[in-house]
């Protein structure tokens, strides 16, 4: 009997499960091993502050989306012990693998900025990257009575890299529709070179900000949280104040990557680019947001991620050369707010672009352009991750290497 | 497109990063640094040299990778390039800026 071992049922570990069952044949036990209870509809994190979802559409069992022949091990992981191609489970137990898949993620890790933790957090400064503050948040924003909101990344890489742009425009979109945008002052405070950074969205994007009234603040390293005097402060001693933060934490990879010395400083772990195989050993493998590529962390990216790795472990099992074929391939609905969204899709080498998907000229979903398509393609998704993309079913017209037709690149230079 | 920096010819993009470090040497490094107000010395090289083997290997830069493994403390970082340190260090290294997805 072959062990084929994941680690994490999430996005990423879930759908490699759906691939992997009907393409590997008995002589394959399949084990997939994590401890939550709930699957959560991560993106829906990002409405649930505005009272567009309610917490109830965002969360089934985890144990529906396994399929069967595949054994969920409901177990913290302590560590990987990649000599042994074993796992230490956080009872104790060992588990024997010879395909490990590491599926881990990304979580925040607000101990890192120094004060953040203080007697504000959940009080005036919450993170809506958790079920636990996004909920929390909701309550906040629901009686609160405006002031400073100050929109906030620690560091990158984040997970939805656009999430917190995309909060600050629905914020804006929802003091609007209660009527109190003017009682409202919103900043948005980034430790990148702006809002947007590629050259194409800063030109078709950049002006979205100043519409809606938006400071922006950039370059902002936070050194540490100010809690007496409602401050964030930076490394440059730059302040910016707030009455309601609302920040997206460090993000890290799980501790037990760290616990089996395998990560980077991030606990992400090292990651081949176009082939999705680790550097730590052969037979370890990384999907999604636990890896250390350049690519977004993102669902849509795990997504496409995880039909060239199904492809990649089939080939390892018949011991064939791998497929260099990962291209960073990501596609993201950005809400601007006001019933309107925009799409974006780009890969390793190609930035954001103008242009229609998935049809080239048709559409019926514009590229880098606010419309109301794009809004109700964004909201139609859910329906998608839940019946769809979680078990695993391609999804029509949508490839996993970027398609090329139908957009207007600049002369290539990245 | 080219720009002619301390009389070479080097690719640069838009913003005005180099786009080939091969084509970086000291003196466009220096005068890089001129055009952002640097005065560039000893710790400020080391730094550089820092970035660019960071980038050879595909790392991903960050204040706090630097601040972990670099020659320099985070503060220190900042008081050698006051504003947008990793910004500005990474065009007089001839690296790309770091960026976001869009």
């Amino acid at each position: 009997m072959n062990k084929l071992l994941i680690l994490g049922a999430g996005t990423a570990g879930t759908m490699m499960a759906n691939h992997l069952r009907p393409r590997l044949d008995a002589e394959w036990e399949i084990s997939i091993v994590d401890q939550e209870e709930t699957h959560y509809y991560q993106p829906g994190f990002l409405f649930l502050p505005f009272d567009i979802y309610k917490p109830k559409q965002l969360q089934k069992r985890i144990d529906k989306f396994v399929p069967a022949g595949v054994n969920l091990i409901r177990q913290g992981i302590d560590r990987i012990v990649p000599d042994k191609n074993e796992v230490v489970l956080t009872n104790g137990k060992e588990l024997q693998y010879d395909i490990l898949i590491i599926a881990t993620g990304t979580k925040i890790a607000p101990q890192e900025v120094s004060g953040m933790l203080g007697p504000l957090w959940q009080k005036d400064i919450f993170d809506f990257y958790t079920f636990a503050g996004a909920k929390a948040l909701r309550d906040k924003i629901r009686s609160w009575p405006g002031g400073k909101m100050v929109v906030h990344i620690c560091e990158m890489p984040i997970k939805c890299p656009v999430a917190p742009l995309e909060f600050a425009f629905l914020a804006d979109s929802f003091f609007v529709e209660k009527g109190m945008r003017d009682r409202v002052d919103l900043t948005f405070v980034t430790p990148l070179s702006g809002a947007f950074t590629k050259p194409t969205a800063t030109e078709k994007l950049g002006h979205l900000l100043a519409e809606k009234n938006i400071r922006i603040v950039s370059d902002f390293a936070i050194e540490r949280i100010d809690n007496e005097n409602h401050k964030l402060v930076d490394y440059g001693g730059q302040e910016v104040d707030f009455d309601l933060l609302v920040t997206v934490p460090t993000n890290m990879g799980d501790e037990a990557i760290a616990r089996s010395g395998i990560g980077d400083d991030l606990n992400f772990v090292p990651t081949n680019n176009a082939t999705l195989q680790t550097t730590i050993k052969d037979n370890i493998f990384a999907i999604g947001d636990a890896t250390n590529v350049p690519a977004s962390k993102a669902g849509s990216v795990a997504h496409f991620e995880s039909e060239i790795l199904t492809e990649n472990i089939l080939r390892y099992v018949r011991g064939e050369p791998l497929k260099e074929e990962f291209d960073g391939h990501a596609n993201c609905f950005v809400e601007t707010g006001h019933g309107k969204a925009l799409l974006i899709d780009f890969n390793y080498s190609h930035e954001p672009v103008e242009g229609t998907f998935p049809f080239p000229g048709v559409g019926p979903l514009t590229l880098l352009k606010e419309s109301r398509m794009n809004h109700i393609g964004k909201l139609a998704f859910r329906w998608v991750y839940w019946n769809m993309l979680l078990k695993g079913r391609h999804i029509p017209f949508v490839t996993a290497q970027m398609d090329e037709r139908g957009k207007h690149f600049r002369e290539s230079e990245v | 497109m080219d720009k002619e920096i301390a009389g070479m010819i080097v690719a640069v993009n838009d913003e005005g990063y180099l786009t080939n470090l091969e084509q970086w040497t000291k003196e466009i490094g220096e005068a890089i640094a001129g055009e952002e107000n640097i005065a560039m010395t000893e710790q400020h090289w080391k730094v550089i040299e820092f970035l660019q083997h960071a980038h050879r290997n595909s790392e991903a830069l960050s204040i706090r990778s630097l601040g972990k493994h670099g020659p320099v403390s985070i503060k220190e970082f900042y008081v050698l390039f006051p504003g947008g340190p990793l910004k500005k260090a990474s065009r007089i290294a001839g690296i790309p800026k770091p960026a976001s997805c869009v």
